[in-house]
């Protein structure tokens, strides 16, 4: 209610009195409904970013940053409301964590030329920036959380996942489908055998799905969950003692919430991930100086460090460095959209300048370019320890097969291009 | 064989699937039958009493957000926990303070009216309670433990090994939940048949006017079925709550409540649990022989189906009073 409050006299704000010299990325969040839990974390760490941007530096090259929260309620016909009442406001660049207002926002971002940038989610194929001109999903993709699960898989089983039988158990949404082609290309390619099992939306009841799961003893069951679906979805798993190593969820499947419910069940559990887990990075220290301790936190600062906060904080962490890249390419600080696409477009974010934001080894490096607006997206995986309750990251970032990947991406892209009449850029 | 016995199971399962769906529907037909209206808020109510039993077993501070943003203060817990025995009853009798106030601020003043007009009042009364709920308790996904038991039965799971050679899966949590319900429809069942309060309920649930003329207090009617009715919610939100975690998609689990409503009726308790059954097992038999061949994740439009059948032969629901209206 508070931050309906909130958001409502933010957007007021915008509306009366749009500050265009300030730097404005709309917050389409949503901290209420069934996925609000999972919202709140993330919109949180994404407003607590920039507002150390501000607090700290006097914003990016001085100029100071407008975060105006609009919630969604993680409702499509919402989310495309609030991405209409912001766009005249100088919105730069929109990130709403859903694939379905994505998919709705993806032909309007094209007309009126707003950077949509989708981390982890979205339409994977727009990493082909070729096609999706004004839409970015880097660090990683669908696709890729798909092949980095099977490529550990593979690692696991000493290369072979020949005769294996790995089930999907998958939101059936636009989001949670969003996998199956890629495994099934994956299973074609190392001979395991592919079950997708879908659970109808929110996924409060999975009785049928897990007793099929218990009868059919898939050796892994991989996950794409969102909201109660996870929680009810690795108690389940628990339930018919499912062994939990062998349970991996996508990175929407892999916070403290979603293991919470289960208690010492969820022990084992796994899950992929493209952002650092806990608090211990020096990015924090600034974050308690400039935020937390001056009372500036989103919703009081209760989240920091939770695994989707992180998510959220690094989403905003990606959009700042763009908007740097983009002021140094048009050499002014008060850049507009068509300026921040060209600073994704020339976005590199190495090692070493993670580590000078104070987040080492905290996401892959990103190098982005006219026809990969997708990095290279690597992924790692990530295990939680019930008794000390907290992830333990245990694998290195690990680049996906694109060999696989590469085809799908031009042939969905391609198909989107025929039917939506674009033509494809000529770049590199 | 294998495929028989694992037929059986996923009946099993229905079952004890379908005791869960009667847990929510149970209470939208108390407050039918005793005042003709439709609790949208039923699922709601469920939400609401499980926060708050989470709430007050963790000691959380209600309204800790608005009294943190207002005072600048970082208030979340008063540092104690509470026997969840203790925090169920203090949990009702909140349901209880919260039933007098729905009374008093709002049906009193729609006496009457249409029951169009009380239903669109229960509407905005579930929203107003998932916001009341969200500023109260926040909207961090909560862990419920009342010490209730979950997964798998070992002792079912090997005599049946023993038996037919095939160990069923039964989830402790819903043997549980099946006991519950069982006391608790022995319980309304008792009430409403042998104490003077319950007969009551049945002469208002029968004829207001006829009910009033006879000196019973519609509004002590009222008070006491959404109290109930607040109760058995509390008990659906802990069976819920316990597997999912306390969240806002809890409220969801009423659409779970409407087919079972339309099959067994709105007037009747047995009705509830018999079309909790049919619903349960028959949208788990539809998942497992003709969900493969259609994609999957039928069961929850299968419900409404099922339901809709149901509905064309017998419009007043299996176990619904017959309505009859002569010129």
């Amino acid at each position: 209610m508070k931050t309906k409050l909130t958001a409502f006299v933010l957007a007021g704000m915008v509306t009366a009195a749009p500050a265009l010299a300030d730097l404005v990325v709309p917050n389409l969040s949503y901290r209420t409904g069934p996925y609000g839990a999972n919202g709140t974390q993330y919109a949180d760490g994404f407003n607590d970013y920039f507002t150390l941007l501000n607090e700290r530096d006097g914003g990016i090259g001085g100029e100071i940053i407008q975060v105006p929260e609009c919630e969604t309620a993680y409702n499509t016909e919402k989310g495309v409301e609030c991405y209409e009442a912001t766009k005249d406001t100088g919105a730069l660049v929109y990130n709403p964590l859903s694939t379905g207002i994505t998919y709705q926002l993806i032909p309007k971002v094209g007309v009126d030329k707003k950077v949509l940038y989708t981390p982890g989610y979205g339409r994977t194929s727009a990493k082909n920036g070729k096609v999706f001109e004004w839409v970015f999903n880097a660090p990683a993709n669908y696709w890729d959380g798909a092949s980095v699960a099977i490529k550990y898989l593979l690692e696991e089983n000493g290369g072979d996942l020949s005769g294996k039988k790995i089930a999907l158990v998958y939101h059936n949404s636009a989001y949670g489908k969003e996998p199956i082609r890629t495994l099934e290309e994956l299973a074609a390619k190392h001979g395991f055998e592919l079950n997708a099992i879908p659970v109808e939306a929110p996924g409060q009841e999975q009785k049928s799905q897990w007793l099929q799961i218990r009868r059919d003893k898939p050796d892994y069951v991989l996950m794409w969950g969102w909201g109660v679906m996870n929680q009810v979805a690795i108690q389940e798993a628990a339930n018919i003692r499912f062994p939990m190593e062998n349970f991996i969820g996508i990175w929407w499947a892999g916070s403290e919430i979603d293991v919470g419910p289960a208690g010492a069940g969820a022990d084992g559990y796994k899950s992929l991930t493209f952002n650092g887990v806990g608090m211990d990075y020096p990015l924090y220290d600034d974050l308690k100086t400039h935020v937390l301790d001056t009372g500036k936190a989103s919703q009081g600062g209760e989240h920091v460090g939770s695994a989707v906060y992180s998510r959220g904080m690094y989403a905003a962490v990606v959009i700042a460095e763009a908007i740097r890249k983009a002021q140094e390419l048009a050499g002014t600080a008060q850049i507009n959209p068509e300026q921040l696409r060209e600073g994704f477009e020339n976005l590199e974010i190495s090692t070493e300048r993670l580590a000078e934001i104070g987040l080492p080894d905290f996401g892959p490096e990103i190098a982005l370019s006219c026809s990969n607006h997708g990095g290279s997206g690597m992924a790692r995986i990530q295990q939680w320890d019930a008794s000390a309750k907290t992830w333990n990251l245990i694998t290195e970032f690990t680049e996906p097969d694109n060999e696989v990947l590469d085809p799908l991406i031009a042939a969905d892209s391609e198909a989107y291009a025929k039917e939506a009449g674009i033509t494809p850029r000529e770049c590199n | 064989m294998d495929q028989f016995f694992f037929a059986a199971e996923v009946l099993a399962n229905g079952l004890m699937t379908g005791v869960m769906y009667a847990l929510v529907a149970l209470g939208f037909v108390l407050i039918f039958k005793a005042s003709g209206v439709f609790n949208y808020a039923q699922g709601v109510l469920a939400l609401f009493a499980a926060l708050t039993l989470v709430g007050i077993q963790q000691g959380q501070i209600p309204f800790a957000h608005l009294i943190n943003a207002a005072f600048g203060t970082s208030l979340h817990h008063f540092g104690w926990t509470v026997p969840a025995v203790l925090a169920i009853a203090l949990t009702a009798g909140v349901m209880v303070a919260l039933a007098f106030l729905i009374e008093k601020l709002v049906l009193q003043h729609l006496v009457g009216q249409e029951p169009i007009i009380l239903f669109m009042a229960t509407i905005g009364l579930a929203y107003f309670l998932e916001g009341l709920g969200d500023v109260m308790w926040g909207a961090d996904i909560k862990t419920l433990d009342v010490g209730l038991p979950q997964g798998i039965s070992d002792s079912i799971e090997g005599a049946t090994a023993e038996w037919f050679g095939y160990g069923f899966f039964i989830d402790r949590l819903d043997i549980w939940a099946t006991v519950i319900a069982a006391l608790l429809v022995a319980a309304l069942v008792a009430f409403a048949q042998y104490t003077k309060q319950g007969r009551a309920m049945r002469a208002v649930a029968d004829d207001h006017q006829a009910a009033l003329s006879v000196g019973i207090s519609l509004r002590f009617i009222w008070v006491m079925v959404w109290s109930i009715a607040g109760f058995v919610a509390l008990v659906a939100g802990i069976m819920w709550g316990t597997k999912s975690g306390v969240q806002f998609s809890l409220s969801l689990i009423a659409l779970k409540a409407l087919p079972v409503l339309m099959l067994g009726g709105f007037t009747s308790i047995p009705g509830a649990i018999v079309g909790g059954l049919i619903i349960g097992v028959g949208e788990k038999l539809f998942e497992f022989f003709i969900g493969p061949m259609v994609g999957g994740a039928t069961e929850n439009w299968f419900a409404y189906v099922l339901a809709l059948i149901f509905l064309v032969f017998r419009p007043q629901g299996l176990f619904g009073e017959r309505i009859i209206e002569r010129v």
